[in-house]
């Protein structure tokens, strides 16, 4: 390559979904050789849209951010069940802006997906038809309103403890809509935190609501991290690829090690007999967790999966019509414009 | 089924009066002036902004990073486009 030579550049789009009849340059392009990707990861530790990237990358990105997002959109679900019965006017203006931060989140998170060179529709689609999944944490039901507080406790708490080191993950797009994501995660696990808290100063019965939201939340928020690492097929060369920074039991660890002292503070038990602190580690000692039940919930068999799927393509249909509205209204200004356009 | 998805916009918002629009992300609506209402309800839901810029992803022309280096080239050989290529002598200042 002439390295002094003054280069026009090609003019092309932002995005891998936009690649038109003028990328057909980029399209004969060899495939990326993966000492070239390995460069660029160990040099920049960067990868951005249209960078050439091994396509088994892209393609583990796209399943991991389609099931990020697709979680964050159910995520919707069991919380929403609340809005209408918050028991103050302050809880259910708390309660609705969360929904709408999950409601965001899921948005940024389908905006970095198709920078791969996906679309939405196919990716909601995909999920409307049960091929791409969604975190197994949403099959389980909000049955009080102290379930509420314990989602935001430690669902949004073991959500945050995954998602702080996905801010540092290699592929742009992801990394920047996970900082936003974790800004506004704060104060989700915060508003969860009070509301525990405030039942578990109130009345008895108001304290036993929050143990047992606490108790059927515990373990299935311990497995939102996924299988011990044994037995985690695809994490190390998730981790080799800078896209994953701990392994699932590091990150496990790391939160069962932040949530203790809180439980004493909340003055809640964690229903885990064999939870004590090992001094000779430096960490809390948790007992074994059923791993059968997280299996069955990711197979359809919890207790809300065919719920939740329903909910979320009825919703879908019903919304059509503002869809069809908006279409309507966006192809008579077009037309009105260009009439004008041509009158003038 | 799914139905076709809406044009792709870019998301450019203003922080504070003094500061440029910087890149937020991108979402999908029918026309202008949904996207526009679209970025406010998702991308300033805390203040983010005041002001907000939306253009189609279509209509953004952009560099290949294919071509990174020969087209960024011109500029990596002309260091004496920076003060520091510049000897200055013992004791001189404000230079």
């Amino acid at each position: 390559m002439a390295g002094k030579c003054h280069t026009a550049g090609t003019v092309g789009l932002v995005y891998g979904n936009d690649f038109g009849t003028d990328q057909a340059a980029d399209q004969q392009a060899p495939a990326p050789d993966g000492q070239a990707f390995a460069a660029l990861l160990a040099d920049e530790g960067r990868v951005e849209p249209r960078d050439d990237m091994p396509e088994a990358y892209r393609k583990s990105l796209v399943r991991q951010i389609a099931q990020h997002a697709h979680s964050e959109i159910i995520g919707m679900q069991p919380e929403g069940n609340w809005i209408s019965r918050a028991p103050s006017l302050r809880r259910k203006a708390i309660l609705m802006a969360k929904v709408q931060d999950e409601a965001g989140h899921g948005l940024y998170l389908y905006a970095a997906a198709e920078t791969l060179g996906v679309d939405r529709a196919d990716l909601v689609d995909q999920l409307h038809t049960g091929r791409q999944k969604y975190s197994s944490i949403f099959n389980y039901p909000t049955l009080t309103w102290a379930d509420v507080g314990a989602i935001g406790w430690l669902v949004d708490g073991a959500a945050i403890t995954n998602q702080v080191p996905l801010c540092r993950c290699s592929y742009g797009p992801y990394a920047r809509a996970m900082v936003r994501v974790c800004k506004e995660e704060s104060f989700h696990q915060r508003q969860g935190f009070e509301i525990l808290y405030t039942l578990s100063h109130g009345t008895p019965e108001q304290r036993a609501m929050a143990q047992d939201a606490v108790n059927r939340y515990w373990w299935p928020s311990l497995m939102m991290f996924g299988p011990p690492d044994d037995d985690s097929p695809n994490s190390s060369q998730s981790m080799a690829w800078g896209i994953k920074r701990f392994s699932n039991d590091e990150l496990r660890q790391r939160f069962v090690d932040m949530t203790v002292p809180q439980s004493e503070a909340l003055g809640l038990t964690l229903p885990d007999p064999d939870l004590r602190w090992n001094e000779e580690r430096g960490h809390y000692d948790y007992g074994t967790i059923d791993f059968t039940e997280l299996f069955e919930v990711i197979k359809g068999n919890g207790p809300c999966n065919a719920e939740r799927m329903a909910h979320k393509r009825g919703a879908y249909d019903a919304g059509a019509w503002v869809r069809e509205a908006a279409d309507a209204y966006a192809e008579k200004q077009a037309r009105r414009a260009a009439t004008a356009e041509s009158v003038a | 089924m799914t139905t076709k998805d809406w044009p792709l916009w870019e998301v450019f918002v203003r922080a504070r009066r003094g500061l440029s629009h910087v890149h937020s992300g991108s979402l999908h609506a029918p026309d202008a002036e949904m996207a526009l209402r679209n970025a406010r309800d998702l991308y300033t839901r805390r203040g983010e902004g005041v002001s907000i810029w939306v253009v189609k992803a279509s209509d953004i022309a952009a560099s290949t990073p294919d071509e990174r280096d020969p087209f960024f080239d011109p500029a990596a050989d002309k260091i004496y486009r920076h003060p520091t290529f510049y000897e200055v002598p013992e004791g001189v200042e404000h230079l």
